[in-house]
């Protein structure tokens, strides 16, 4: 128990560490007591670098933040939910979901509305974080759906990829009728990124999450009791029915979230519940979903970090950084623990 | 006599599928009492582990009831029921990084409160269970390591820590050895007769049933028979239960000769 307290502040000094890296380094370089300052919210220092930190690094940094903790959050819940080690958010086609309604947005609306929403700027933005969050709802709901009518969870888990190929073949349909630059819009909201949450939206984006997340930590003691299996959990009293529906539920609505205002991120939800169980060494989930939130939120600073390292040339997409970063990660957890029968 | 703690009535299982039900057995009236151990035999797919989850209340039945200590069990909710019902699966639960000591620790769940959290006295009452079970040496094991008769061991102590009068067990006995079947059943009975528990288990081990058992159920396609081992011989149920081509059974000495 002490142990676990101990790492919990470990990762809680790592945010915060990595959180002031993310406000220091870039491109441009700002001394750390003028950052302080700003934040602050002293006058007089150069507008040019109150700019780049407060409308730049720092809502770039909290989304960061925010969103890589409600992936990882939503990872756990899902490989607890599928009892499957490789389930993911993008599992249920509900990141899916969000891209098809991207899609029909960014790409119908050149077509058919005769105003590229790629050119609208603010208000396009807000049009396609709505549709990614119509787009993963409505999937959600349907899966919500499906899981009140079947049994077994590889069904499920089936349709959900059946769902997720289906909105990837309406969107390569839409893709081939499409306008070159319409297409070229949604590849790059596709491609995924912390910056692009900006004033009011970032506002909304955090608030939410912080109503979102507390609650996804209320379903500890029944993902302890559902990992048991539906009999044994059945007989303690758990309504596993109910507790798979609100599990998809809670998952679904964070990813849904994350994704309309950060695109797909990949990865950072399938890896960081592996992370944190192989830091944490429990499965206790009352200390594997804090465990994953601080996890995820500190891996995503991380990656940002990296995405915009200087040297390289404006950002990296930050998918790429990802799963460059997360694969190792959990390639060689796995490897380690390959002595232990990794299932 | 025992007290009765479970009641069949008119009873039958089954499933019910889109249109038709498929019935497995029907019209079984039958107790089991309270403080001994009741064997369930059967050839495979006679429908004992359906009956086994009709009395677990996984699945309703198809006609009759099951009444807990004079109530029907439909009229228990989710979670008296867990107070009062605990079962030992054959499912094997996947679980890696949790310890013995955790795992019989969910079997406190229908007690603590929203978190989960075990207090002083769930944590006493998990250690008790797993010195009644003598798996003390085992609290700090990881789950994912133990062989199959530890595993049931400490399921049995999670159903212990349920503190339920009735304990329900889906074939305790297989996968194992023959001194951990042995070790197994005596246990059981040990606590049947020692905590007042109704153990009710299904086995396809015929012989040490029959050594064991208070009480034995056997079921056939068209009935169910009941008794202890003595009358069931006695009345020749267990010799034709038994008994084809090669396989004899002694009613006299209980022992089945090949």
């Amino acid at each position: 128990m002490k142990k676990t307290l101990l790492l919990i502040l470990v990762l809680m000094l790592a945010i915060v560490a990595l959180l002031v890296l993310n406000l220091l380094l870039g491109t441009v370089r700002i001394p750390f007591a003028t950052v302080w300052r700003i934040l602050l919210g002293s006058e007089g220092e150069s507008e040019i670098w109150r700019n780049i930190i407060l409308s730049s690094r720092l809502p770039q940094a909290l989304t960061a933040l925010v969103a890589g903790a409600g992936l990882a959050v939503s990872g756990l819940q899902m490989q607890t939910v599928f009892r499957n080690p490789l389930a993911g958010p993008s599992v249920l086609g509900i990141s899916n979901g969000a891209s098809l309604g991207v899609a029909c947005v960014v790409l119908l609306s050149g077509s058919l509305g005769g105003v590229a929403l790629s050119r609208l700027g603010y208000l396009g933005d807000a049009a396609i974080s709505l549709a990614a969050i119509v787009g993963s709802l409505l999937v959600m709901g349907f899966i919500v759906w499906v899981a009140s009518k079947v049994k077994g969870h590889v069904t499920l888990l089936i349709i959900g990829v059946m769902i997720g190929y289906l909105a990837t073949a309406i969107i390569g349909v839409l893709k081939f009728f499409s306008a070159e630059e319409d297409i070229r819009a949604y590849v790059v909201w596709g491609l995924g990124s912390f910056g692009r949450v900006s004033g009011g939206q970032m506002l909304l984006f955090v608030c939410l999450m912080s109503v979102l997340l507390p609650l996804s930590m209320l379903t500890v003691k029944a993902m302890n009791l559902y990992m048991l299996g539906n009999g044994y959990a059945r007989n303690l009293g758990l309504n596993v029915r109910r507790t798979r529906v609100l599990l998809i539920l809670s998952s679904g609505t964070l990813v849904a979230i994350v994704t309309a205002y950060c695109g797909p991120i990949m990865f950072i939800g399938l890896a960081v519940p592996h992370l944190a169980r192989a830091i944490f060494r429990t499965s206790d989930h009352r200390i594997l979903m804090p465990a994953s939130l601080l996890t995820g939120g500190a891996l995503a600073l991380f990656c940002n970090l990296v995405a915009r390292m200087p040297g390289f040339e404006g950002v990296l997409p930050v998918n790429s950084v990802t799963a460059l970063i997360g694969a190792p990660i959990v390639a060689g957890v796995l490897f380690r623990k390959r002595k232990e029968n990794y299932e | 006599m025992s007290n009765i703690s479970v009641q069949l009535r008119q009873l039958s299982i089954g499933y019910k599928q889109k249109h038709q039900q498929k019935l497995v057995a029907q019209g079984i009236d039958a107790t089991i009492a309270e403080g001994q151990l009741t064997c369930l035999l059967g050839a495979n797919g006679i429908g004992k582990s359906t009956l086994l989850r009709t009395l677990a209340a996984f699945q309703p039945p198809l006609q009759g009831e099951i009444l807990l200590d004079g109530k029907p069990l439909g009229h228990y909710s989710d979670s008296q029921l867990s107070r009062r019902v605990g079962v030992v699966l054959t499912e094997k639960p996947h679980i890696r990084n949790m310890s013995v000591s955790e795992l019989v620790g969910l079997g406190r769940a229908p007690y603590t409160g929203f978190w989960g959290r075990l207090n002083h006295e769930d944590r006493t009452i998990v250690n008790e269970s797993l010195s009644q079970v003598g798996i003390q040496s085992l609290a700090h094991r990881m789950v994912d390591t133990l062989s199959d008769g530890e595993r049931q061991k400490v399921m049995i102590a999670k159903a212990l820590a349920q503190q339920t009068p009735i304990i329900y067990l889906d074939e305790p006995t297989a996968f194992l050895d023959f001194p951990s079947k042995v070790e197994m059943m005596q246990l059981l009975r040990r606590l049947a007769h020692q905590m007042q528990k109704t153990v009710f288990l299904s086995t396809h081990d015929f012989e040490l049933a029959l050594q064991v058992a208070d009480v034995l159920w056997l079921m056939e396609p068209q009935s169910l028979h009941i008794g202890t081992a003595r009358q069931l011989a006695d009345s020749g149920v267990l010799s034709r239960f038994v008994e084809r081509e090669g396989i004899a059974f002694d009613a006299n000495t209980l022992r089945v000769q090949i």
